[in-house]
């Protein structure tokens, strides 16, 4: 029996590849996810054994509040410092080997030759001192990869990704620009990186610690932190014990495991995003997968229902049939399963050279496939295949054998009956779940939409061979009038199996329903922002740094000289602990109130008077503050404690500005820095506000992270970055499309099969080849179609659902975008062209004789 | 019965002159083959499906192509109705020489001038009646003749299963559709591949009276492949085909003559029907060699 079937499964080869291509592309989304994730801790694991030594002092909170090297905001570095006779005392605790201090900073960007900062939204850019100590475990720490280390003042050595982006080499002038928003030159003299390499997407600037010290911290004599090697054979916690006894109140003494521990899980919850987004995917295309895998294997099912029913005639029992099928399924599986594990290998490593094109570097260490990712894609592929060939071969044994060797081919034209009951009870249960999301107040009115939607996902994919029939009925009528008898043959192909030509819609639908949900999200997106911008932006312009760091200290002083500038207002940040939590503060005169965006004051005063705090009214209320409260929070300046009292509560649409303001002498008692993070600036009334904007332009040319942006651009600006995020979305669900058109594919490529003696006949009484393939092509398109339409309609839907949900949140406006969305379904179009041109070659040339006489 | 060979039949046309029309004296011819050779295969799998087979079949009759099976009479006509390509030879249809042309040239000749009813799946199952018959004239953009729709429709009895699909219709209907859909377009010829293969003898008597009919009453030319004796007694005239060339043919055939000769072209009987009083009726065909001739040939 299963020598016969083993036959069978070689024998039609091209049957096998289209089966095995669905579990293929199914798996390979699975097997990626994993592999990437995987990669992804192991580069962590790498670069981060490198970074960090036996012992690490830094300042209380790097390793513990959830601060990080990524997290650590710039107000906060370089506030308190470790001094030379800190170090001394270090070197003289029992078993240290070396202590050597660390110069580190966030926000120190290199320019590369074109005068644009390198850098990617996100990852910081860092300076350092150099230093070559071994790291944790005796590894090389900082490694050294062209070139020579940084010996005197004016040299500097960079990581190789960022040479590489600045279009300059070794022995160039390069422009860095600072912490304080200043920008110097050096010679790069090297590249180094740390430990195995990759910085995921940071960049680094290496100088002498004397410069470091100069150029980060402001020339002071201290360091932010100590790296420590301990003696062979010394046990590293009981050093740590030891040299913490030693060390400064507002420092801590960390074990390198507990370091590089610490700053994985900060740096792993921070690209979380990436695995859920990729495993998220995973599903999705699984879902899209199975639907193909069972659909071919019912096609095939069908196709076999004669060679099954000889089986059957000769005396194999039911049983033995059923086995046969799913011992064809499990090879089918078992190949698609492998090769889909090869392919998600592949996924991972495009993924990692995407990310190393937009500046992030993992690493140079191959992904390595894991015992999970095996054992998923196995499971997965092997499973769905087997239940999908499972259920058609259960159906097939129940046909009496001599009626399905006299009949011709059935496949299951089936009842519409249950599923479409089930698909459209889930619809229903589904938009009433939207409808309470939408119309009662309940909290988490978004999540309660988005089940909804995802419920009436799976309902109309599971009733589509019902809801597909007015689209395809329209599209009918349209075909018979566009292309005559061909059109009308093709309509009439389109509804011959409506569960097989719903199935295949379903994974465009799927895809479609998801890019219209964020188009029409990101749409509305844009232009809420866009009119947030529109009336609370107060300012004519405003000054930030493309960094999203600090802008020079001087530059409100520049500023405020040009001619034509009105006002120039200043706003600083601060970060504090208020009750433990991380806050940012907003460190602005009176005088800035309502220039930067549009605010009123509810009660109370302004925030003149030294240690009074204006708050947001939404945050008051949240927190219990009304006018006259104190607030304390602790300064990351020395860690005091600073009592904050309410003066004033004040309204805002725009949440841009953080929840708390503070006056400037407040500020720095905050540990503000005298660096501002934005300058708002307004006209004097009259003055051409071109020549201002020139103007502006040319007080900043030589500060290549400074922009100045008027309202428009501020908000383009702002809508760039959800762009972004969509486009990295759509690049994704695209990888979807490719399923479902090749789903297409499939399903046309056996009904051509399937359709051998039709095609025949007509071939035979004057149907031309081009014909013939117009026939098979606008069945295509119809498939396309069918799926992009209820796809698209089922976005608009969610997309306005969910906008709906979040207009108290921001997303005040909707927008629909007609125009994208009709882009959509003409893609679609020309995707269920391009899924025919190999069936519809296939059908033309079918030997007509053949395709007469065949069974 | 006949005893001599209608005129116009291969006999009388000789072989020699192979490029000249064959002048004929009665009948105009709506198709004929000259030479018309078919091989498949190559080696130890070739095999000489026609050779050299000379043949015409006039206007306005029905002849009935027949042999066992294996003979060609199945490529005989796949070749002549433009569906498959000869080896060699030349096949016209009309006055369409329909080797040198180009397949789209070829559809269209089919879809015009020739009409097809096979022995089973004839209809495409997405149709009803209705749209099978009309879909040559669909497929061509061109409406039918509202009074030849009648006539056709009236004649093979269908006027009230029209909406119907091919699967709600019995046997014989469908095979009459496809009767129907051959005739609508008025063809030059319709070729009929054992189209009451499938049928009882009931729904078989039906199709074939509806041929024979609509050869008295509309003129046409039909070239049928049977192996059935009673379908060929349907015919003016049956062809006989053993081993790819044509052996004998029967004007005004009947079955029990249909059946005799059958007999005798069976290899076995070869000898017998030489020497038998068949040969008195049935003439072997000369440049067809016997089938043993043929056999030698091809081995």
């Amino acid at each position: 029996m299963y020598r016969a079937a083993w036959k069978s499964l070689l024998h039609r080869r091209a049957r096998l590849l289209l089966s095995v291509l669905a579990i293929v592309l199914g798996v390979a989304f699975v097997s990626g996810s994993f592999i990437f994730t995987n990669m992804l801790s192991v580069s962590f694991n790498g670069i981060l054994r490198g970074t960090v030594a036996d012992v690490n002092v830094d300042p209380v909170g790097t390793y513990t509040s959830g601060g990080s090297a990524f997290g650590t905001q710039a107000s906060t570095i370089g506030q308190v410092l470790l001094t030379p006779a800190d170090l001394q005392k270090f070197r003289g605790v029992d078993g240290v080997t070396s202590a050597t201090g660390t110069v580190f900073s966030i926000n120190t960007y290199p320019i590369g030759r074109n005068g644009k900062v390198i850098a990617s939204i996100g990852p910081p850019g860092i300076g350092h001192n150099w230093y070559t100590d071994p790291a944790y475990g005796g590894i090389t720490g900082v490694r050294l990869r062209s070139g020579h280390a940084p010996l005197t003042d004016n040299q500097m050595v960079v990581d190789p990704t960022t040479l590489t982006k600045s279009g300059y080499r070794l022995g160039d002038m390069m422009k860095v620009s600072l912490p304080n928003g200043d920008v110097v030159s050096r010679t790069v003299v090297g590249t180094a990186e740390w430990g195995s390499g990759g910085t995921v997407g940071a960049t680094y600037v290496f100088f002498t610690t004397a410069e470091a010290q100069k150029l980060l911290l402001g020339g002071k004599d201290g360091f932010t932190g100590a790296w420590i090697t301990t003696d062979p054979g010394a046990s590293i916690p009981d050093v740590v014990t030891r040299v913490q006894a030693v060390t400064p109140k507002d420092f801590e003494a960390v074990s390198g495991k507990t370091a590089a521990d610490a700053t994985a899980t900060s740096i792993n919850k921070a690209l979380s995003f990436i695995n859920t987004f990729l495993l998220v995917f995973a599903a999705i295309a699984l879902l899209v997968a199975s639907f193909l895998i069972v659909n071919t294997f019912s096609i095939i099912v069908a196709q076999r229902g004669r060679e099954l029913a000889l089986f059957r005639a000769i005396g194999a029992s039911r049983r033995q049939m059923t086995r046969t099928v799913l011992f064809e399924a499990a090879v089918t599986g078992f190949i698609g399963s492998t090769l889909g594990l090869g392919l998600g290998w592949l996924l991972a490593v495009l993924i990692r050279v995407l990310f190393k094109r937009l500046g992030i570097d993992l690493g140079s260490a191959l992904p390595g496939v894991t015992l999970e990712a095996v054992a998923w894609s196995y499971a997965v592929g092997m499973i769905i295949t087997m239940v999908s060939a499972w259920m058609p071969a259960r159906k097939a044994g129940h046909v009496p054998p001599v009626a399905a060797m006299n009949g011709d081919v059935m496949t299951g034209t089936g009842n519409l009956g249950i599923r479409a009951v089930i698909g459209v009870a889930l619809t229903l249960v589904g938009a009433a779940g939207m409808g309470v999301g939408l119309w009662t107040h309940i909290s988490n009115r978004a999540l309660v939409i988005g089940i909804g939607a995802a419920l009436v996902l799976l309902g109309v994919a599971g009733a589509s061979p019902l809801l597909g029939r007015p689209v395809i009925a329209v599209m009918g009528w349209f075909y018979r009038r566009l292309f005559g008898e061909i059109g009308k043959l093709a309509a009439l192909n389109a509804v011959r199996q409506p569960r097989r030509t719903a199935a295949t819609a379903s994974a465009l639908m799927l895809s479609l329903a998801l890019v219209t949900t964020l188009s029409v999200l990101g749409s509305s997106a844009s232009k809420s922002i866009h009119s947030v911008v529109a009336t609370s932006m107060t300012s004519d312009f405003t000054m930030q740094s493309v960094t999203g760091g600090l802008l020079p200290a001087s530059l409100p002083a520049t500023v405020s000289a040009v001619p034509g500038v009105a006002t120039a207002a200043p706003f600083y940040t601060s970060v504090v602990l208020d009750n433990g939590n991380q806050t940012f503060i907003t460190v602005a005169d009176p005088s800035g109130f309502n220039t930067l965006i549009a605010q009123t004051m509810v009660s109370g005063t302004l925030n003149s008077r030294d240690g009074t705090v204006i708050v947001d009214q939404v945050a008051a209320q949240r927190r219990g503050l009304s006018v006259g409260d104190t607030m304390v929070v602790t300064s990351p300046l020395n860690r005091s404690q600073v009592t904050l009292t309410v003066s004033g509560i004040y309204r805002t649409d725009s949440p841009g500005l953080g929840n708390y303001i503070v006056n400037v002498a407040t500020g720095r008692s905050l540990g503000a820095p005298d660096a501002p993070v934005a300058i708002a600036i307004k006209d004097a009334s009259g003055a051409d506000t071109a020549a201002v904007r020139a103007a502006l332009d040319a007080a900043t040319a030589d500060l290549p992270t400074v922009v100045v942006m008027n309202k428009a651009e501020y908000a383009g600006q702002l809508t760039s970055q959800v762009d972004q995020l969509l486009n990295m979305i759509y690049a994704l669900l695209g990888l979807a499309i490719v399923i479902a058109v090749l789903g297409i594919v499939n399903t046309l490529a056996l009904s051509v099969i399937e359709r051998t003696r039709e095609i025949g006949l007509l071939r035979a009484i004057g149907i031309t080849r081009p014909q013939l393939r117009r026939m098979v092509t606008l069945e295509s398109v119809i498939i396309a179609l069918l799926g992009s339409v209820l796809g698209v309609t089922m976005g608009v839907a969610f997309g306005t659902a969910l906008q709906r949900s979040l207009a108290d949140s921001g997303l005040s406006e909707l927008v629909i975008p007609w125009g994208e969305l009709l882009l959509y379904l003409v893609a679609a179009a020309v995707v269920g062209v391009i899924a025919a041109v190999w069936p519809a070659r296939h059908a033309a040339r079918l030997n007509m004789l053949r395709a007469i006489a065949t069974e | 019965m006949t005893t001599e060979l209608p005129a116009g039949s291969a006999g009388s046309a000789g072989v020699a002159d192979a490029t000249r029309r064959p002048d004929l004296a009665g009948d105009a011819i709506a198709a004929y083959t000259l030479q018309l050779t078919k091989v498949y295969g190559s080696g130890d799998t070739r095999v000489v499906a026609l050779d050299s087979v000379d043949v015409q079949f006039q206007k306005g009759r029905f002849t009935a192509v027949m042999g066992p099976s294996g003979s060609g009479k199945s490529t005989l006509m796949h070749c002549v109705a433009g569906l498959d390509s000869p080896t060699s030879g030349r096949i016209v249809i009309g006055d369409t020489e329909i080797g040198p042309l180009k397949d789209k040239q070829l559809t269209q000749l089919r879809r015009d001038r020739i009409g097809f009813v096979f022995q089973a799946f004839n209809l495409v199952p997405t149709l009803t009646a209705e749209e099978n018959i009309l879909l040559p004239l669909a497929i061509a953009g061109r409406k039918p003749d509202p009074d030849w729709y009648r006539t056709v429709i009236d004649t093979v009895d269908l006027a009230d299963r029209l909406g119907h699909k091919p699967t709600e219709l019995s046997g014989g209907q469908q095979q009459r559709v496809a009767c129907a859909r051959a005739l609508i377009s008025r063809p030059d010829i319709i070729f009929a591949d054992e189209p009451t293969g499938n049928l009882d003898s009931r729904s078989s008597a039906e199709v074939l009276g509806f041929l024979r009919h609509s050869v008295e009453e509309f003129g046409q030319t039909i070239v049928m492949v049977t192996h059935d004796p009673v379908a060929a007694s349907y015919a003016d005239r049956a062809l006989f085909l053993a081993d790819g060339a044509i052996v004998a043919e029967l004007d005004r055939p009947s079955r029990e003559s249909v059946l005799a000769l059958m007999a005798t072209i069976d290899p076995r009987h070869l000898d017998a029907a030489q020497t038998a009083d068949h040969a008195a009726q049935t003439r072997t065909l000369p440049g067809a060699g016997t089938p043993a001739d043929s056999a030698q040939r091809r081995s």
